[in-house]
């Protein structure tokens, strides 16, 4: 069993209010468009093999908001939540889900690669670790332009076996870099446990032996993570070099696709039905007062409902579209 | 130094008359077009493993530092495959890195950030962002370097949509190509190769773009067309020379460019001469030499009067040893060999 391990949500501490009960919001709506995805999978709509970031809502948001829209973030595969917490666009990331023209990707990039420069969405890998480096490189650009930009890529702990964060971690300390590295560790490569993957090993002290600040939060604490990530983002900002976040979450669906694959033997039902307890987003939601819960829900769902509307009336690329920047002019 | 200096240092070139130009040494011209470039635009930079050491990558990067800055030139972890990715994140973001490699075996380590994203993320995301981005390497030939060192892997890299290679001849070709190489908003392998690095040029002083994807002819001829790119085509023309004298008149195209490559003027010798000879550095089987002969066959097969061949490495890993390098290695005499063959009338 992997257990939880960390402290619980109980009070709001020093936050405000109307600042947690937006991030309430942006968690509930993350939480709303999964489980829309996830109801409509099975129509076989979204030709796209599909992440479900439901029960991780929390690192995404949390991070997200110590972020400024002219700071980047970069993701893996699961990219629904870091997406959506940046800013991106709900419609543009529906269409490209439905494979229409229109799609943030135009219809090149899938549920994996969903991007929006427009506030900072910058990249994606479906390869486990791949936008680690791209991110690094990010945060090298910003560095030598002197843009006071920075930058915070998400990774699952699968992707700490990769050697390339490694070498990144190594490249981030030795140059100062502005850079984030977020660390989700929900304990399974799609159904492989961490156990027969990693020696036993705090991520944190091995990321600090690079010579980097380093700290694990609960990552079902929204609050937690906020407070974490907004330091290291100050930290990057002021010239004092990456952090590497380690926050311990649960998914609470499979891998990939629709629906919960618990059943199948890999991990105990009873193992997510003790997360599920921990909720980050009801957790939340049971310490705020003043919320208008059914408002927030109408919003949501009307906001939603639109969003599939447009995709599904979105026109399909093209034959021509196909052959269109394979390589930049100029 | 590498090891292999006593090779290189033993190739003999015609030296170019000074009448025609100022002569450079191949490494020199390379070394003014990223001085020019890093002059030219301060978003270019440059990072390789040993880019800043003594050795300077065979003098590429000679004070190069020490003008545009330690920011701007710098040595690198030996990681390559992030530092791969890094210039690639950069690039999305501004920059124009010039990714340095001493050899083109070390790219391997890379390969993953290389085709699996640099290749493609302009693609993939629509368009919208750019990887104006340059690696280089110098392919390593002889004198032990052996099967991990001398390696040279641009037919690997032919079919992976949305990277740019290229293959100077020539100490001119080497500075022009790689200020376009540099210009470009794709990522551009430049493969020198080190057989070159001891010959000189006429190099004009200023900035010059050659454009990428068009070949150029080295030599006219009416009755056989050698195609093929870098020392190649050093071999190529020495072997046109000697063919010559025995009565058959060539034709040689360096392609400058593998990829894209100039159909368009391969095409044009083809319907003339009617006879191919492609040859590479590397490896003939899924290579340049196979997606050429595969050209001919495809689309110039009415015009060809006698069949494709190839001259380039077997499928065999590269040796170590001396006499074994002999049987593996292009030379003029099998391209002499092979022309003759082709051309059964003499």
């Amino acid at each position: 069993m992997h257990s939880y391990q960390g402290k619980g949500l109980s009070s709001l501490g020093r936050h405000e209010a109307a600042f947690c009960a937006e991030l309430f919001r942006r968690m509930l709506r993350i939480r709303r468009i999964e489980e829309e995805i996830e109801r409509r999978y099975h129509q076989d709509q979204m030709k796209t093999p599909i992440h479900l970031v439901i029960g991780q809502e929390a690192t995404a948001v949390g991070c997200g908001a110590a972020l400024r829209p002219t700071d980047l973030a970069y993701s893996s595969h699961r990219t629904h939540g870091v997406y959506l917490a940046k800013g991106g666009d709900l419609r543009a990331m529906l269409s490209e889900m439905h494979c229409r023209a229109n799609g943030c990707a135009g219809s090149r990039g899938g549920s994996m690669h969903l991007i929006d420069f427009s506030v900072g969405m910058a990249g994606t890998s479906a390869i486990v670790a791949g936008s680690v480096p791209l991110a690094t490189g990010a945060a090298l650009a910003a560095q030598m332009q002197n843009a006071g930009r920075v930058v915070a890529v998400f990774f699952g702990e699968a992707a700490t076996e990769e050697g390339v964060v490694s070498e990144c971690l190594n490249f981030a300390a030795l140059k100062k870099l502005p850079i984030v590295f977020f660390c989700e560790n929900n304990f399974y490569s799609v159904q492989s446990p961490i156990e027969p993957r990693q020696a036993p090993r705090e991520l944190d002290r091995w990321a600090a032996a690079h010579a980097m600040s380093a700290v694990r939060v609960d990552g079902m604490n929204v609050l937690e993570v906020y407070d974490a990530a907004r330091q290291a983002v100050e930290r990057a900002r002021k010239g004092e070099g990456p952090t590497f976040i380690e926050a311990r979450v649960y998914r609470y669906r499979a891998h990939g696709g629709a629906g919960d694959d618990s059943k199948t033997g890999y991990r105990p039902v009873a193992e997510r039905e003790a997360w599920e307890k921990l909720d980050p987003v009801e957790g939340l939601f049971k310490l705020l007062k003043e919320v208008d819960r059914k408002v927030i829900e109408s919003d949501i769902s009307r906001e939603i409902e639109e969003a599939f509307d447009h995709a599904l009336r979105s026109p399909d690329p093209t034959e021509e579209d196909l052959y269109r920047h394979v390589y930049a002019v100029g | 130094m590498p090891w292999d200096e006593g090779l290189v240092n033993s190739l003999v070139y015609d030296a170019p008359s000074a009448a025609e130009g100022r002569v450079l040494a191949y490494p020199k011209a390379v070394n003014e077009a990223l001085d020019i470039a890093l002059g030219r635009d301060e978003r270019v930079f440059v990072m390789g493993q040993g880019v800043d050491d003594p050795s300077a990558m065979f003098g590429c990067t000679r004070g190069l530092k020490e003008k545009h800055g330690a920011a701007r030139v710098f040595d690198t972890p030996v990681a390559e495959e992030s530092m791969m990715g890094v210039a690639t994140g950069a690039a999305m973001n501004g920059m124009r890195p010039v990714y340095m490699h001493n050899r083109p075996d070390f790219i391997l380590l890379a390969m993953n950030q290389l085709v699996n994203h640099a290749s493609k993320m302009h693609y993939m995301d629509n368009g919208k962002t750019t990887v104006p981005m340059v690696v280089w390497a110098a392919i390593g030939r002889g004198w032990g370097s052996g099967a991990q060192h001398s390696q040279a892997i641009q037919g690997l890299l032919l079919g992976v949509p949305g990277l740019k290679i290229v293959m100077p001849s020539t100490p001119h070709d080497a500075k022009g190509l790689l200020l376009s190489a540099i210009a470009d908003n794709n990522p551009v392998l430049v493969f020198e190769h080190r057989c070159l690095m001891k010959k000189d040029g006429v190099v004009p002083e200023a900035h010059y773009a050659i454009p990428l994807g068009k070949g150029v002819y080295r030599r006219r001829g009416a009755q056989l067309t050698i195609a093929g790119a870098s020392h190649a085509i050093e071999l190529a023309q020495q072997a046109a020379t000697k063919a010559a004298a025995q009565g058959i008149d060539c034709e040689v195209i360096d392609l400058r460019t593998v990829k894209p490559l100039d159909e368009a003027i391969l095409e044009e010798s083809v319907a003339k001469t009617g006879r191919l000879l492609v040859v590479d550095t590397s490896w003939m089987m899924g290579g340049v030499c196979a997606e050429i002969g595969c050209l001919a066959a495809e689309k110039w097969f009415r015009h060809l009067k006698a069949p494709v061949r190839r001259i380039g490495l077997p499928d065999v890993p590269s040796p170590a040893g001396y006499a074994l390098e002999q049987h593996y290695y292009p030379s003029v005499d099998r391209m002499v060999a092979a022309i003759r063959e082709m051309c059964p009338w003499t």
